[in-house]
């Protein structure tokens, strides 16, 4: 989707402001909506590109005006109700009021470890070959879906070369609706500055997104 | 709390007047144990790993260990997740790792524009600025001007290369070693690397920096 949470070459944000010794987590609750997320992500079966929607899909000036811990909640919130796991009825008593729904599992204290060390590799098996190699020119897709992609905006339509074949990895846009892991070829594909930004791009730079190839055509 | 002692809530003396935020994640964790989803000592655990054990030291060792070994910063950069899994590192947010090697003539970046991925088994969870709306909307477009912003200034000539996470690969920079370290143990090597400098907003310290 088309939202705020697509940033890149946006103007207006201001300078980047680094904290000198920044703690990992500025509040108590910052923690505790983290270690939520983490660990729902088993009970609540749904995976990492569908959380990615749920943060980004709201309004612009809402998810630009929350912290980033904020976002986490409220997507936390959204994938949860969805599922009727929690109401909104149930925040605001601050207590269960439905019993549970059967869930596949939950994390236990002894398996977080195990689970965190294992995460979730996204490469798959395949016996098809990619469609480009190294060196290759592909132009990007002029794609708007409202749903959740991985192609940034100041990317689509865009001339750029195969830096390098990455692998066979779950496609996001697929797996974010619920349609499955549907996994393609992933490319690192490397963009000149001015092919971004015209005249006003820096020309000494480069630019690379991962993009799979149901992104790209050939040139 | 669920009944449970958080030693955690301790620490909540100076807040006083508790946000709303703060009592809706209260309430949600507090429901979401009624209903046996999850266990508070599991979420403790969580928090205790990314803010005591998973964090930037982890990457220094590693750029330490790729400046005084050629064959380990050969595998390193020829496929970093074995490379850095040989160090004990492994996992979420980081399944897929490439590392990046800083040269004279090129200058690597990372950013997420898209949310927040960042290779927390290296690096721990980003900060709040890797996060924020300037970073992810300048990194693409002026890099030279997002590292004007941490005071780095590089070379005219030093091409700058951005790479945008935007799928489950994790990148790490290999920042250039300082001058002035020969010899220097990898133990004493790894204090001069920074997380910014494993991210590509910064450069590793010199030998003068540390001795500050």
């Amino acid at each position: 989707m088309n939202g705020g949470q697509d940033l890149g070459g946006t103007h207006g944000h201001g300078p980047v402001k680094p904290e000198p010794n920044e703690p990992v987590f500025h509040d108590e609750w910052e923690k505790r909506a983290f270690a939520l997320t983490l660990a729902m992500g088993m009970p609540g079966g749904w995976n990492i590109d569908m959380s990615r929607f749920a943060r980004e899909n709201r309004e612009p000036g809402e998810y630009l005006s929350m912290s980033y811990y904020q976002i986490w909640l409220a997507g936390l919130v959204t994938l949860l109700e969805e599922r009727g796991l929690v109401t909104e009825k149930e925040i605001g008593a601050g207590h269960a009021l439905a019993p549970p729904k059967p869930v596949k599992g939950i994390l236990s204290p002894g398996d977080v470890a195990k689970v965190l060390y294992r995460g979730g590799p996204t490469e798959r098996p395949t016996n098809t070959s990619a469609a480009f190699k190294a060196g290759d020119r592909v132009r990007t897709k002029n794609i708007n879906p409202l749903t959740h992609t991985r192609l940034p905006r100041y990317v689509r339509g865009r001339v750029g070369t195969v830096d390098r074949v990455i692998g066979y990895h779950v496609f996001p846009d697929s797996n974010a609706t619920g349609a499955g892991e549907n996994p393609q070829w992933l490319y690192t594909v490397q963009f000149d500055g001015p092919e971004l930004w015209g005249a006003d791009g820096d020309p000494a730079i480069k630019v690379s997104v991962d993009a799979w190839e149901p992104y790209l055509d050939p040139v | 709390m669920s009944g449970h002692d958080h030693d955690h809530h301790h620490h909540d003396h100076d807040h006083s007047e508790l946000s709303e935020t703060q009592l809706r994640v209260r309430a949600l964790e507090t429901v979401l144990t009624e209903k046996g989803y999850v266990d508070p000592a599991s979420l403790d655990l969580l928090i205790e790993t990314y803010e005591k054990k998973v964090g930037p030291r982890n990457g220094a060792r590693v750029v330490a260990k790729a400046w005084v070994d050629p064959a380990y910063r050969a595998r390193l950069l020829k496929d970093a997740t074995p490379a850095i899994a040989e160090l004990g590192y492994a996992g979420r947010q980081g399944e897929h790792i490439v590392a990046l090697e800083n040269t004279p003539r090129q200058h690597n970046m990372v950013v997420c524009t898209l949310c927040s991925c960042y290779p927390w088994p290296v690096l721990g969870l980003p900060p709040v600025w890797y996060k924020s709306a300037p970073y992810r909307s300048r990194a693409v477009a002026d890099p030279r001007g997002v590292l004007a912003d941490f005071g780095v200034a590089l070379p005219k000539d030093t091409e700058i290369r951005i790479w945008d996470s935007t799928a489950e690969i994790r990148y790490i920079v290999l920042p250039m070693r300082p001058a002035g370290t020969d010899g220097w143990s990898e133990d004493r090597l790894a204090e001069l690397v920074t997380r910014d400098s494993m991210i590509g907003t910064g450069l590793a310290k010199s030998p003068k920096d540390i001795a500050k």
